[in-house]
């Protein structure tokens, strides 16, 4: 188990990136606990795998350390830094059995079979693999091969880290839940560093206990999965997490607070408006805002059924305000007003939240 | 070990140049030199052999008659094989698999064994001496590899995009040409360089099909084939051309060969 | 893919089943034909039953002949398959010089059959040949053209040097079909290079290496214009192997009866052990 930590990390895949935008990792510093659960989250093409590889020695940075528990790192080779990665679609030896395929890495490292045949069926066991082990590994469902890529790393007790690359991406929807818990009831029981990478936000959401969310190559905002839903510091993080993500309006200023097309909004960091120099919005999440006798006027456009409430799409100028309605509550059918929980409005400046 | 590596590929490849590269040489030298003096390379450099070769119809036809006979088999091929790699592609019917079979077997045929009813079935045709003689006779090998190549690359399509097309109102010659073919882009090339390649080099049917009109250029090269020395630099000239249609042909298509040689199937 | 049922399918398979036959069906009834009767000329054939094929069978020349043939692609496989396979594994995967080495070692496959053996008489001719005059030069009392011993060296040279660079291409298609992913697992889990290779580079070329080996065996096994350009089948016979043999029979002394009961057997030979071939290669998984 180590701290790591992700010193002054810049990568590009091209020799002589001409351009920032040629950077697929902008500067980054990071420090990740010793075994936290954690979760990189953010779109395609946000440098997440980049950054997952260089953690894992598969990637050299063009720029920056790597360090585990101080240590410096970034010169190793995977196999010399204690880690393991699962991948996006199983990879697994075809040609040998369930516990040929977990006592591999052990064997690599000339571990005493006994000592390999006990470790193995533990892990098995975590796994619910006990009763596959004799069976040929090319023979399982796409689940149970990831329970085997996952297992190999489990099986090996020097592992610092275990790494993640979108594991879920092949297995059925109706098993995918049934894994993500196995592997948060993993973490529970091994207590080891565990990085997920995926651009679910469901999943990384429920899995770790601070998520990253990384955009272009920039890591967005760092938090708790309640921190980044309650408190979003940059609209990106407002839009990609929460469905439907959160609402962002133009404002102004208006004495001592913001203003949206000329109707007053109270909002929760107004101390933070001294003269602030450029695009200013206004970020309040559906969740967050409420039908009411007065306030914003704006004309009721559609309602969605999501299940247990409804999602209302709203009117307002030129701009779009959604808002959630609980299941059996009414819905103003032309105009109505609406009213944002003070506490959860923030005014936002070239997309970062003002503080 | 990595680094020394690349050694491998190099040498093999030297290997493979070295006969070549002798062969080259021998054409830019005369006869009488190559019998005369041992040397890397020609002590009187000439291009006489090439002349000959480029002013001479009997010479440059052969060239010519090969490239007309393999152009329409690989065309004919081709053509055929495809719908018949999608029919068994996509639907079962009596008889596929022992079909399938069956044309393959044609693929392992020892040429000889074909050579002389070949030559008996063409000339009661009257089509002996053509070049169409040669392109059908090819077919016989080429057409089960045609079919076998483009199955693979057709199988790799899944049915659903012939479902949608239909769903979408197209006629089946209209999706058939515009939706699929495009798709398989990469198979048909696979397949013709196939057929190409292979009608391109084989020469024992070639040579028993033709006479004088459609005579390949092997027919011309082994009446001077006689090693016992006459004309050497002449037949080596010959040969050194014969490698230009092929090299031309794997350069164009040197991005596919790394993909296209698992012929769908890997 | 789930298939239809569709008996119209048989005219899109009308055409190619034309060719084929026309090609395929009426030469080989025609040889039927011959290996059942006797001739004597003038187009008068009589009933001869399975003569030919008892005596073709019995013959001290067929055997000869089926023996070289048999020892010609026994050592032909031998060689190239594992130098085909190591050669793609020592071939770089990505990079500029790809291109290069594939363009070039697909040479020697794209030259006329007649063009490599009249290459490999002049390469190999011990006075003015590259190969000959070296060897004769460095002590080798080397000449294919009298030697048998040198002749069979000569002949597995060239075709090592023609058809290596098939298993090549194909084992390097398979090589890199193999994401990349799997060689990170490897490394992470500690595996050496041979294990490597061993678990999962040779499983995933398990179907292109059964192309090339059935293709090498067949077209190993039918081989004619290469070694019959470069030594003609000598000195004497010891090169002769099956399809010169045959041609010589059948074009040659026109021994139509013979030659075409030792047309079937040889089609036979190549059928049922291609079959056998195959079915053991693939008896662990569905093609």
């Amino acid at each position: 188990m180590a701290k790591i930590t992700l010193e002054h990390l810049r990568h590009s895949y091209m020799a002589n990136p001409p351009t920032e935008a040629d950077w697929a990792l902008r500067r980054l510093d990071i420090d990740w606990d010793d075994g936290g659960a954690y979760a990189l989250l953010g779109p395609s093409g946000c440098g997440k795998t980049t950054l997952l590889n260089i953690v894992s020695g598969l990637l050299k940075p063009t720029e920056g350390r790597v360090l585990f528990d101080d240590l410096d790192v970034t010169d190793l080779p995977p196999d010399q830094r204690q880690i393991a990665q699962v991948f996006q679609f199983p990879v697994i030896y075809d040609t040998m059995t369930v516990y040929g395929n977990l006592a591999f890495p052990l064997r690599n490292r000339n571990v005493p079979e006994k000592e390999v045949d006990q470790r193995v069926r533990q892990i098995a066991d975590m796994l619910d693999l006990t009763d596959r082990l004799d069976s040929r590994a090319s023979g399982l469902t796409a689940d149970g091969k990831q329970k085997i890529s996952l297992g190999r790393g489990l099986v090996r007790s020097d592992v610092n880290v275990i790494m993640f690359d979108e594991p879920l991406t092949v297995i059925d929807p109706h098993l995918k839940w049934v894994l993500r818990s196995k592997l948060k009831e993993l973490h529970q029981e091994v207590g080891r560093t565990m990085i997920y990478v995926t651009h679910d936000q469901t999943e990384a959401l429920t899995f770790a206990d601070r998520v990253v969310v990384m955009n272009l190559g920039e890591v967005v905002q760092i938090g708790t999965p309640v921190e980044l839903f309650e408190r979003p510091e940059h609209t990106f993080v407002g839009h990609f997490i929460g469905s439907p993500g959160m609402n962002v309006l133009p404002c102004e200023l208006a004495d001592g607070g913001a203003s949206i097309e000329g109707h007053r909004v109270t909002v929760a960091n107004a101390s933070a408006l001294n003269e602030p120099d450029g695009v200013l919005e206004i970020g309040i999440r559906p969740e967050f805002v409420s039908f009411a006798d007065q306030g914003l006027p704006v004309d009721v456009v559609r309602v969605s059924d999501a299940g247990r409430y409804r999602i209302v799409d709203t009117r307002l100028g030129a701009h779009s305000i959604k808002l959630l309605v609980r299941e059996g509550e009414s819905v103003p059918s032309e105009r109505a007003y609406l009213r944002f929980d003070p506490e959860r409005t923030r005014v936002y400046c070239d997309s970062r939240v003002l503080t | 070990m990595k680094r020394a590596t690349w050694l491998v590929p190099t040498l093999y490849i030297i290997f493979l140049m070295l006969p070549i590269y002798w062969l080259l040489n021998m054409s830019f030298k005369t006869t009488n030199e190559i019998l005369g003096t041992f040397s890397l390379w020609p002590q009187r450099f000439t291009l006489e052999n090439y002349i000959t070769i480029f002013t001479d119809p009997t010479w440059y036809m052969g060239y010519v008659n090969s490239l007309i006979y393999v152009t329409i088999n690989t065309l004919l091929s081709v053509s055929v094989a495809l719908p018949a790699a999608y029919a068994f592609s996509r639907y079962r019917f009596i008889g596929d698999k022992h079909l399938f079979f069956w044309l393959l077997t044609n693929r392992m045929a020892p040429a000889a064994v074909f050579a002389l009813p070949i030559f008996q079935l063409y000339s009661a045709v009257g089509l002996f001496d053509t070049h169409l003689a040669v392109a059908l006779a090819h077919t016989l090998f080429n057409i089960p590899l045609a079919v076998w190549i483009l199955e693979g690359f057709m199988s790799g399509v899944p049915k659903e995009l012939d479902d949608t097309a239909y769903v979408d109102g197209y006629s089946f010659g209209h999706f058939f040409v515009r939706i699929f073919i495009p798709t398989i882009a990469a198979g048909i090339g696979v397949a013709a360089f196939f057929c190409f390649m292979f009608s391109w080099v084989e020469l024992l049917l070639a040579k028993t099909l033709t006479a004088v009109e459609a005579k390949p250029i092997a027919a011309t090269m082994t009446r001077t084939a006689s090693t016992s020395g006459y004309e050497l630099g002449l037949l080596a000239a010959a040969g050194s051309l014969t490698l230009v249609p092929g090299a031309v042909v794997v350069y164009f298509v040197r991005n596919y060969i790394a993909k296209g040689f698992a012929l769908g199937r890997v | 893919m789930s298939k239809t049922v569709n008996q119209k399918a048989w005219f899109f398979v009308l055409p190619v089943l034309a060719l084929v036959a026309f090609n395929a069906i009426i030469p080989l009834m025609t040889v039927v034909n011959y290996s059942l009767q006797e001739t004597f000329g003038d187009n008068v054939f009589f009933w001869a039953g399975t003569q030919w094929f008892q005596d073709v069978l019995g013959s001290e020349r067929f055997h000869a002949a089926l023996g070289r043939q048999l020892l010609f692609t026994f050592t032909i496989l031998i060689i190239e398959i594992p130098l085909g396979v190591a050669i793609a594994l020592a071939m770089p995967r990505t990079g500029p010089w790809v291109s290069v080495c594939l363009v070039l070692m697909a040479l020697p496959l794209l030259i006329p059959w007649n063009v490599v053996g009249a290459m490999w008489n002049i390469f190999a001719l011990p006075d003015i040949g590259l190969l000959g005059h070296t060897l004769n030069a460095l002590g080798w009392d080397y000449n294919f053209t009298r030697n048998p011993g040198d002749a069979w060296m000569t002949v597995i040279l060239m075709d090592v040097w023609h058809w290596t660079s098939l298993v090549v291409l194909l084992a390097y298609a398979g090589l890199v079909s193999i994401p990349d992913a799997y060689y990170q697992a490897a490394k992470i889990d500690g595996a050496r290079p041979w294990a490597i290779f061993r678990y999962i580079q040779l499983p995933k070329m398990k179907r292109v290496l059964t192309i090339a080996i059935l293709l090498r065996f067949m077209d190993s096994f039918n081989i004619y214009t290469e070694p019959f350009v470069l030594t003609g089948g000598g000195p004497g016979n010891s090169t002769t192997l099956l399809s010169i043999d045959l041609v010589k029979v059948a074009l040659g002394q026109f021994d139509l009866g013979p030659a075409a009961a030792m047309s079937l057997i040889y089609f036979l030979i190549i059928l049922l052990s291609s079959w056998i071939f195959y079915a053991v290669m693939t008896r662990n998984e569905e093609w």
